[in-house]
């Protein structure tokens, strides 16, 4: 089954996306992220205000059989969080780039070098 | 090196995600646990259950060495019936709980959890060796590599069944087609050149069948199952589901609910414990148990606001302390809610006790529910 990458994005290997725009970055999980854990049921987002780094486990996400840490792709302050996503984590399955996001984070500085384009996240996936 | 089933490339060309369990590479999934179980509850699907396994025991002794080594009364079984019963050391704690099905006057089909083959063969011939009363002419025949099974379920898996394989039993039950098998029933129908067997048995709580047959036959039967089953919603289920299923009717699970250490008291299963049977192995420890009750009892419990899943390992508080812990977890497809079971000391077994489920550190209120967790909605006379 091929995943949508949209080419706009940027990713981390550990399968979250940022879009970063005006020194603030939105952050999902990715296509292919939902299509291998299915069927979410529960989403634990990180509370405004705390400061995350690159790499921070610092979300949980429940499929039906495990629960899986989320990793900032960024640092900086979380400063909104997607209050949808908790009353409805199917979303995260139905559009986890858009109505699916997780939070935004107001970057300490730009964004990561370790994060990967397009090309090399659809290279690492293997599709 | 993963052991795999008949039907590993089946898997592969539906789409099957494949993990780990028990040795096996298993499918968890093909479209999603959510889907596949749904399918179960309100149509049918088909598991691959060949890692589980198959030990024919026979011979003139057979009913009383059983007699003497597992919990149930075997003596109840007629040719062509099944029961759920459980195999114990001398402490009362669970060696593996099994299916045994009495296929002749002589002949008996152990049904025996994939993780458990080894040790249940290896207990067996060493009680085989010790009841030297019931040994002349008491063969073990651990068919495990030879034979296979899939189990088909749901509230219409009858409506294939009677195509998928035609006409009266051979042996076991006398029917004249399979659907006239009751629940625990199990016979004989020919499949090319050979007998196979069908059982009006399962793991999910609801009607269904398992299909245990040579190892050779189980890729055809699981694929005209699949045509044949198309009118009646057939889904190809995978491991996950099967075990958001049987979570929701509360069957134990090897490893989960029952281990060495648990007696099937303390699990909640006296009712497989034949205590007037006469002797059999743990029988001492578990007529105490019976009579004077347990210092844990499993027991069975809904989340009761929104809250992460509660999964295996989480401790459960009561009353400001730790008092047990979950053995088994997961979101509740059927009722939307998370839900487990797990032990807990009897005070705080009843149902309508407040519980917490500490997930990551947080507490999560519970209530303590009967089982089955989930039933089947009644249908309006």
């Amino acid at each position: 089954m091929s995943s949508q990458v949209p080419s706009d994005l940027l990713y981390a290997k550990s399968h979250e996306w940022a879009r970063i725009q005006d020194g603030v970055a939105t952050v999902g999980i990715t296509d292919h992220a939902q299509h291998e854990l299915t069927d979410i049921v529960f989403v634990e987002l990180p509370a405004k205000g705390r400061h995350v780094q690159v790499g921070e486990a610092c979300a949980v996400v429940e499929s039906v059989k495990t629960a899986s840490d989320i990793y900032s792709p960024v640092a900086g302050e979380v400063i909104e969080t997607n209050p949808a996503v908790v009353n409805d984590p199917s979303l995260v399955n139905s559009a986890p780039y858009t109505d699916g996001w997780f939070f935004r984070v107001r970057l300490t500085s730009g964004a990561p070098a370790s994060l990967l384009s397009p090309t090399d996240y659809v290279a690492q996936i293997g599709e | 090196m993963l052991k795999r089933t008949p039907l590993f490339y089946a898997h592969q060309r539906l789409g099957g995600k494949l993990i780990e369990f028990g040795g096996w590479e298993m499918p968890v999934q093909y479209s999603s646990i959510v889907d596949e179980h749904l399918s179960v509850r309100r149509a049918s699907g088909i598991f691959d259950i060949c890692h589980m396994g198959e030990l024919f025991v026979s011979g003139p002794h057979a009913a009383a060495f059983l007699n003497a080594s597992l919990t149930n009364d075997i003596r109840k079984l007629a040719v062509g019936q099944g029961q759920y019963t459980l195999m114990c050391n001398e402490q009362g704690g669970v060696v593996d709980d099994l299916y045994a099905y009495r296929l002749g006057e002589d002949q008996f089909l152990l049904i025996l959890n994939a993780s458990r083959i080894d040790v249940d063969v290896a207990w067996l011939q060493s009680r085989h060796a010790a009841l030297v009363e019931f040994q002349s002419g008491t063969q073990l025949d651990s068919a495990s590599a030879r034979w296979g099974a899939v189990a088909i379920q749901g509230p219409r898996s009858h409506e294939l069944i009677d195509q998928l394989f035609p006409g009266p039993s051979l042996k076991g039950t006398n029917v004249h087609k399979v659907t006239d098998l009751k629940k625990n029933q199990v016979g004989a129908w020919t499949w090319t050149t050979e007998a196979i067997w069908v059982a009006r048995t399962g793991y999910t709580g609801e009607d269904g069948f398992e299909v245990i047959a040579p190892a050779t036959f189980i890729e055809e039967i699981w694929d005209q199952a699949l045509a044949h089953g198309q009118t009646a919603g057939l889904q190809p289920c995978g491991l996950g589901a099967r075990d958001t299923l049987r979570t929701e009717v509360c069957y134990p699970l090897y490893g989960h609910e029952l281990d060495e250490h648990t007696t099937p008291i303390e699990a909640g299963l006296g009712f497989f414990v034949s205590l007037d049977k006469g002797d059999f192995i743990g029988r001492e420890t578990l007529a105490r148990q019976k009579a004077e009750g347990t210092t844990k009892r499993s027991i069975a419990f809904r989340m009761a606001e929104k809250s992460p899943p509660p999964r295996p390992g989480y401790p459960i508080w009561a009353e400001g302390s730790t008092v047990g812990t979950a053995v088994s977890g997961t979101q509740s497809p059927s009722l939307n809610t998370g839900i487990g079971i797990g032990y807990v000391p009897p005070s705080f077994a009843e149902p309508g006790t407040r519980l917490e489920i500490e997930i990551r550190g947080r507490r999560f209120p519970a209530e303590v529910v009967r089982k089955p967790i989930y039933r089947k909605p009644q249908l309006a006379a």
